[in-house]
């Protein structure tokens, strides 16, 4: 049964990136694109973690961990260089 | 037990990818920037979490091992979800809204982000 989940769930979150994808190319504007990429890595992060459950080994938490990091620090850094033109004033 | 833990945690799976979906799907389907922050910075952000849950019930019930790493990336990303909306907003607000636009902010420094920081009372 957890098998049968796991699958769905997988296939939810790849259809969500896909959709991500789709936004991040088309996206009008680039707060869009930002949005899109957060998101990106946030799927990312389950899709990590859903393997993580179908190998039943605890060391992709680490990864999916390292990931979210990565994954913040980006679009704030993004964001900061919209907003200022500049990351590190 | 276990037939129970399995459906427990397969219950938890399928909310959060469907959650996570539709909070992709959302991303595509709402209209303009602010719209389209709701969804992936709750919706998504709830999908994971879900995942997270699951994932702990998994290593405990299934397992029989406790493990800790799963509620550390929920915190965090329960934390930083906010602190990015609130950036992304701030950089589409500063490109396409214009500042006579806004509700007046009731003190003397305007709304943060269209002018320099104040300076600091000494």
């Amino acid at each position: 049964m957890i098998t049968v989940a796991l699958i769905f769930a997988t296939g939810c979150f790849t259809l969500a990136l896909l959709m991500n994808l789709y936004v991040m190319a088309t996206g009008p504007h680039t707060a869009d694109r930002i949005l899109a990429l957060d998101t990106m890595v946030i799927n990312a992060i389950a899709l990590v973690v859903l393997y993580g459950i179908w190998k039943g080994t605890p060391i992709y938490f680490e990864v999916s961990l390292l990931i979210a990091m990565v994954g913040f620090v980006s679009t704030v850094a993004y964001c900061r260089f919209i907003l200022r033109g500049n990351i590190i004033e | 037990m276990s037939i129970l833990a399995e459906i427990l945690i397969a219950l938890f799976l399928v909310i959060s990818g469907i959650f996570g979906l539709v909070g992709s799907f959302g991303l595509v389907k709402l209209r303009n920037t602010m719209q389209k922050l709701h969804a992936p910075t709750k919706a998504a952000t709830l999908g994971v979490g879900g995942v997270l849950i699951a994932s702990m019930l998994n290593f405990l019930l299934v397992k029989n091992s406790l493990s800790f790493h799963e509620l550390m990336i929920t915190l965090f990303l329960f934390l930083t979800a906010p602190v990015s909306a609130s950036f992304i907003a701030k950089a589409y607000m500063l490109d396409s809204v214009d500042q006579n636009e806004l509700p007046p902010t009731g003190r003397d420094v305007r709304w943060a982000g269209y002018d320099d920081a104040p300076e600091e009372p000494d």
